[in-house]
């Protein structure tokens, strides 16, 4: 079977398409995802032992089952609870509550980096709890998370073939789409493969780049 | 330890270095330098951080490429891109197993015992009997005063205790020439003593050539034959301790000296 | 559905068809973990080659593998590979297309393990004359197995979750299983939890012992610093 550029040139379009949507869902994804994941965080450090075992449950729970289930599950159970969403938000939904697990347990390791000294020294100046969160402990908790936070991001991204699975017009279902009217699975595909590298390799050499410039 | 005596005072001198240069990128660490020394002698190399001193260990053991002019060790050249991984089998440069090596930072093998670290080379490398190594291990482990630490871990060691297992570890090769690149620098100040009455008991007792970069002056000068004082990749002063630590006609050695006297 | 006289045959029925799906799940994970483990050795020890061809090979696979999701190379093995004329069995396609992709990732483990290593004793194992090999087989490799083994314990239980990408090609794993189950008695909600908790059971023991071992720290790495 040969490689039709013509016909791959004149998919791209459409795949396009797919990929805004890709890149819509991946950017509302990874915001709820970071916000979610921080507040996690927090809470694993919470006094309050049900808040502590409520936030170590939940990254247990979503760490160790497949983000595909997870968003079959919100797919039928979101509507059971009355919330009728379209397929999109369902989609930025599963990604930020299945990232947010990993994103709090990086966050967990960065805050565990600051030194117990900083904590003491922003008691010793009586600080209240937020403010010594605010000013003290995450703009140092940070700076280590922005490679990770970036190599999460790229994970998401690679991620989103799977939003296919409930219905989300994303650039796999584009892909499929287009192969299932065409009876052509070399080009969809291929196009498909080379964008997700166009966008996911230079993004990841970037990410490098800063990681080695911030080492300096 | 007579069983050390087989390495033959030769008639020509044991080490030899000519006009060698080595660079680290841009740096020029050792500049063209000449070196040569018999069979047998104790030679203590001091001088300032810096000045290229272990890098002459290396250079000798093969450790490190260089860039121009030729090393010989008994006899047998040291090839000038040595520094790589040779594989089992490849011809190896023949000064192996000649020349053993203690390094300040022990380098000891943290996954085996202290008994396993001093019969893996011979074992493996030189493919002895395992009864063999490990009369071998028993000799210098004792030879060092460590036998009753033969099941140990070296994490469960002392830095002193240490160095000493990696003393006989490279001595259980039976090697012709020991080179100890400032093994005390890493120790805690009361450990010091241990190691250095193990290393003047083996200059002492055994026939080896040694060389060893220390800023132990009183060390140097109680069993070294010879002190070379090195700055900025040459040898600046050559003579006898006497000649080099006591009474210096090179106004760098004096400043040098002290400068370590006053530390 | 539930409630009717015939609620425990429901049930057995629902048992039956999980615990056949999850078996599979786990021949996949299996046999997926044994091409990453080989292919990550391979790929790690050709990064770390002295020869620039061999290098430049790893790295272009890992890239590449590492650019594109797991879904995608199943995908492309699934539909591509045979219009060239190259078809694999669904289930070889599953193992092979996930271990690829997770060895891209493993390799790196190993080779950060192995360099790390090999860097520390470098001057020992060549003040000793070990050649490469050697040093490999008894220095290098038996201090570097501790730090790769939770990071690939890790992968292993990310493996185990991936696998749920294979009932996407028509293998008759855990998540294909929940799907079926949905098409005969729907229920969706209900199943798929069903599904998510038996993922959980059987991942969460293997991180369990991931946790545990890396808490037991090796005889020798006592009083080391971690």
């Amino acid at each position: 079977m040969n490689f039709d550029y013509a016909f791959a040139w004149s998919i791209v379009p459409d795949l396009f398409q797919g990929l805004l949507v890709t890149l819509q869902v991946v950017i509302l994804g990874f915001l709820l995802a970071v916000l979610l994941g921080l507040l996690l965080a927090i809470a694993q450090r919470s006094k309050n032992a049900l808040v502590q075992r409520l936030s170590y449950g939940y990254l247990s729970f979503f760490r160790h089952t497949p983000l595909m289930v997870q968003l079959y599950v919100l797919f039928f159970a979101l509507p059971l609870a009355g919330l009728t969403l379209p397929a999109i938000s369902t989609g930025v939904i599963g990604l930020g509550l299945y990232y947010a697990a990993y994103i709090a347990e990086a966050f967990r390791g960065a805050i565990e980096g600051v030194p117990a000294g900083q904590w003491e020294a922003a008691r010793a100046l009586d600080f209240d709890n937020a403010t010594t969160w605010r000013r003290i402990v995450l703009p140092q908790a940070l700076k280590p998370m922005l490679p990770v936070l970036g190599n999460y991001l790229i994970g998401m991204f690679k991620e989103t073939p799977l939003l296919a699975v409930i219905t989300i017009p994303e650039l796999f279902q584009a892909a499929k789409q287009i192969a299932g009217m065409t009876y052509r699975y070399n080009e969809p595909y291929t196009v498909m493969a080379l964008m997700f590298l166009a966008i996911s390799v230079p993004t990841s050499l970037l990410f490098k780049y800063f990681e080695r410039r911030s080492h300096v | 330890m007579s069983d050390l005596a087989h390495a033959l005072p030769g008639p020509s001198p044991q080490i030899i270095l000519k006009q060698v240069v080595k660079n680290f990128g841009a740096t020029r660490v050792i500049d063209h330098l000449d070196l040569s020394i018999p069979a047998g002698q104790k030679v203590a190399l001091i001088g300032p951080s810096g000045s290229g001193k272990s890098t002459v260990l290396r250079l000798i053991k093969g450790l490190e490429a260089y860039q121009h002019g030729s090393i010989e060790v008994a006899g047998a050249p040291v090839p000038a891109k040595s520094g790589g991984w040779h594989w089992p089998g490849a011809k190896k440069p023949p000064v192996v197993h000649r020349v053993g090596m203690v390094f300040q930072q022990f380098n000891l093998f943290p996954h085996l015992t202290v008994q396993e670290n001093v019969t893996e080379a011979p074992l493996q490398v030189l493919r002895l009997s395992r009864e063999e190594a490990l009369e071998r291990a028993h000799q210098y482990l004792g030879l060092v005063g460590l036998s009753h630490k033969a099941d140990a871990y070296p994490a469960q060691l002392s830095g002193g205790q240490q160095q000493r297992v990696a003393i006989a570890r490279a001595l259980a090769m039976r090697p012709q020439v020991m080179l100890f690149d400032e093994v005390t620098s890493a120790l805690d100040p009361e450990l010091v003593g241990e190691v250095l009455a193990v290393i003047r008991a083996i200059a002492h007792e055994q026939q080896m050539t040694m060389l060893l970069v220390t800023h132990e002056m009183k060390f140097a000068q109680d069993i070294a034959d010879r002190v070379l004082f090195m700055e900025a990749g040459r040898i600046v002063a050559d003579g006898s301790p006497t000649e080099v630590l006591v009474d210096p006609d090179n106004e760098r050695t004096r400043r040098f000296l002290n400068l370590v006297e006053q530390r | 559905m539930l409630f009717d006289a015939s609620t425990l045959d429901t049930a057995r029925f629902i048992a039956r068809q999980l615990a056949n799906g999850a078996l599979v799940t786990l021949e996949i994970t299996f046999f997926a973990q044994v091409v990453v483990v080989v292919m990550s050795f391979v790929i790690a020890l050709m990064r770390l080659s002295p020869w620039r061809a061999l290098r430049w090979i790893a790295t272009v696979y890992v890239e590449i593998l590492r650019g594109i999701s797991a879904l995608v190379l199943l995908f492309y093995l699934f539909f591509i590979l045979p219009l060239f004329g190259i078809t694999l069995a669904p289930m070889t396609t599953g193992i092979l297309g996930l271990g690829l992709t997770f060895s891209a990732y493993g390799s790196e483990i190993v080779r950060s393990a192995l360099s790390n290593v090999a860097r520390g004793q470098r001057d020992a194992i060549k003040a000793l004359d070990f050649d490469a090999i050697t040093a490999f087989r008894r220095i290098i490799l038996p201090q570097a197995l501790p730090f790769m083994l939770p990071p690939m314990g890790n992968q292993l239980v990310e493996l185990l979750k991936t696998t749920s990408l294979v009932s996407l090609i028509t293998l008759s794993d855990l998540t294909f299983s929940g799907g079926q189950l949905i098409t005969t008695l729907g229920q969706q909600t209900l199943i798929w939890s069903i599904v998510l908790v038996c993922y959980f059971v059987m991942a969460w023991p293997l991180s369990w012992l991931v946790k545990r071992y890396e808490r037991r720290v090796t005889h020798w790495r006592r009083g080391v610093a971690p």
